[in-house]
């Protein structure tokens, strides 16, 4: 069973920690993802920093151009990740980015290095689903890598099922309308209705939800609607303020997400 | 043959186009996509249209022919005044276009972005006409540069928004856009100003701009007896001017299409907009085409001393149009943008935008005899620019 399966099989209420590579600094990348797991994180998704993040808010946007100023890119996130599984050895990793950058890599070689490092999935949010099955899904399966795909409240319930049965590593519920880290709520009632009418469908993908859960009080909530949650901003916003110390800080950060599991 | 025109189903022009975007847009661009050609097509749309293009937007606009510019360059020169259309510019042709189809999916806010203001002028102003609230995604960097249309967008009640991030300049005001309508997915239409994004906006555009041609080849006909020039040239930004010129013309073979690219300080000199020569192809803003871009893929700023050219990608269309052979790219800097400024008011009485004077620097550059027939789109009027004029009056004097 491969490492995302396992992970959705054997645990609850998962969280799944975004974080921006090469932020705060440029030799960030490993030592976040060992503190996040070390402090209860369930599954990593590490973003591949563009110069024109569309679905993402400001607190991304920032952390990306910071992290592209310190230097990161393609080549030199796959150095660093060589010790991945070294560090973390059995915590599901995805990468998450824009397509431009991983089409000028070339997809096959950004495929085969993904693997060889071992990460488990990618979101790719812009890759069209239409050229994923037609391009590229055979060769995710030849490299063993998961995509992951996103579902808002107006995706339509045929579009889902096609969403569904594509999947093999779990669904990203985007919780409302609007980029990442957003902080105005969504409407209640509309969000509580498009929760259920998932839930309602059967469908045979674990689920997470995504975008604005920033506390304890919004994981929780995601939690009773789907197998868990993803926080990308306001780890990001946390890290704003690290002061030199991100992996502390990471540690933290997680511990007040996932309290009850340290009672 | 196959047609330049038409794109394939999925939005393609040869390799370039495509609809690359995150599927919190998908459905709103799938709406579009389905309805758009049907809508368009629809001949209580048409007539709608056609009223308002002739008596708010005042078309046809005149095809002049300029006889001391001709004199000039020996070769016989026609000016289609875009110039002349309500708003000062071709933009409003797509915008009074796109506000009938946002009325018609029952859209009930419109968004947009603009660089150098004249597309936010010409969407503000149909919002206006329509009673339709209006954001205007600018960047901080434009709303700098062409104050007046700033003042413009705001007296008819629209609300600009500054772009904050990147080079604050059009690729950021158009990301923000596109934030927005993710944001409000359900009752907001996006009124793109060019033939960009993902498919089927360029398409779109293309059709509703189109109607720079249609005029072109009847008033042509009237005037050399043959619809048919021997040249058409445009400036390129994304694109929108130089695909409603070239759009009836695409498939004449005889005719020679001239895209005409904004290259700065000197194509090569680190400080340009020329995407033919200096883009490689990727995505940008949900489509595949040539953009301008670093070896790891991330998209680099432009620069060019005119608002409206300096995007870092072209239309899909025109980098088919330039990979194909249909169409050449020329460079031009701002200083010989300028000189052109100066030429055509001097020689005809126009003062011309500054991204319109790059089409008309080309002229010197085409190789034309006496008996060639070249029509210059003349796509915007000066006003917005005076104050860049101004600081550069060594340049024009």
């Amino acid at each position: 069973m491969d490492r995302i399966a396992q992970a959705f099989q054997s645990r609850k209420n998962l969280l799944n920690m975004y974080f921006t590579a090469g932020y705060p600094g440029l030799h960030d990348t490993l030592p976040l993802a060992k503190a996040l797991v070390a402090a209860g994180a369930d599954i990593l998704e590490i973003g591949m920093p563009f110069s024109d993040p569309l679905a993402d808010g400001p607190v991304i946007q920032r952390s990306s151009a910071a992290a592209l100023a310190n230097g990161m890119n393609l080549p030199v996130l796959f150095g660093q990740l060589e010790r991945l599984r070294a560090e973390v050895p059995e915590t599901p990793v995805l990468l998450m980015g824009y397509l431009n950058p991983v089409l000028q890599f070339g997809m096959e070689n950004f495929l085969r290095k993904a693997a060889a490092v071992g990460v488990d999935g990618l979101i790719l949010p812009d890759l069209p689903l239409d050229e994923y099955e037609e391009q590229y899904h055979a060769l995710f399966r030849q490299y063993g890598l998961k995509a992951v795909f996103l579902i808002t409240p107006q995706t339509s319930e045929d579009r889902i099922r096609r969403l569904d049965s594509l999947s093999e590593a779990f669904l990203y519920l985007v919780s409302g309308p609007g980029t990442t880290g957003g902080t105005t709520l969504p409407d209640a009632d509309a969000q509580q209705a498009y929760f259920e009418r998932i839930e309602s469908m059967n469908l045979k993908t674990p689920r997470l939800i995504g975008f604005g859960i920033a506390d304890k009080a919004g994981f929780d909530r995601a939690c009773g609607h789907a197998q868990g949650a993803i926080i990308g901003s306001a780890l990001i916003r946390a890290l704003q303020d690290a002061d030199g110390d991100a992996s502390g800080t990471a540690v933290r950060f997680v511990r007040g997400i996932k309290v009850d599991s340290y009672k | 043959m196959t047609s330049y025109q038409i794109p394939t189903a999925r939005g393609y022009y040869g390799e370039f186009g495509g609809a690359f975007v995150p599927e919190m847009l998908y459905p709103n661009v799938e709406e579009l996509r389905t309805r758009y050609l049907d809508i368009l097509a629809d001949p209580g749309f048409r007539a709608e249209l056609q009223l308002l293009l002739r008596d708010y937007v005042g078309r046809p606009t005149p095809l002049f022919e300029a006889r001391r510019l001709s004199a000039r360059y020996g070769t016989r020169v026609f000016l289609k005044r875009e110039d002349l259309c309500h708003t000062g510019a071709h933009k409003i042709n797509n915008t009074v276009g796109q506000i009938l189809l946002a009325q018609r999916l029952g859209k009930k806010r419109i968004i947009a972005e603009t660089g150098a203001g004249q597309h936010g002028v010409a969407t503000a102003t149909v919002c206006a006409l329509m009673g339709l609230p209006c954001v205007v995604y600018m960047g901080a960097v434009d709303i700098e540069r062409q104050a007046p249309n700033v003042a413009r967008m705001r007296l008819l009640g629209a609300e600009v928004r500054r772009a904050e991030s990147g080079s604050q300049t059009l690729k950021d005001a158009t990301n923000e856009a596109i934030r927005d309508w993710i944001a409000n997915p359900v009752d907001t239409h996006y009124i793109i100003g060019s033939v960009v994004g993902p498919h089927p906006y360029p398409d779109l555009v293309a059709r509703l701009q189109a109607v720079i041609s249609e005029e072109m080849r009847a008033q042509l006909l009237e005037k050399t007896g043959s619809e048919l020039p021997n040249y058409v040239v445009a400036c390129v930004g994304g694109g929108s001017n130089a695909a409603g010129a070239f759009y009836h013309f695409l498939d004449e073979p005889t005719v020679r299409l001239v895209a005409v690219e904004a290259a700065g300080h000197g194509i090569h000199s680190g400080h340009s907009a020329a995407t033919s020569v200096l883009g490689t192809p990727g995505i940008i803003h949900g489509s595949r085409t040539l953009l301008m871009q670093d070896e790891h893929g991330q998209i680099t700023e432009p620069y060019s001393l005119s608002a409206g050219l300096d995007y870092p990608g072209i239309g899909p269309l025109h980098a088919h149009l330039g990979a194909s052979g249909r169409a050449e790219f020329i460079g031009i800097t701002d200083d010989e943008a300028l000189a052109a400024v100066s030429e055509l008011s001097r020689l005809e009485g126009i003062i011309p935008a500054l991204e319109t004077a790059h089409a008309l620097a080309a002229l010197g550059q085409l190789g034309t005899g006496p008996d060639d027939v070249v029509v210059v789109n003349l796509s915007g009027r000066g006003d917005k620019d005076l104050e860049t004029y101004l600081k550069n009056l060594d340049k024009l004097i």
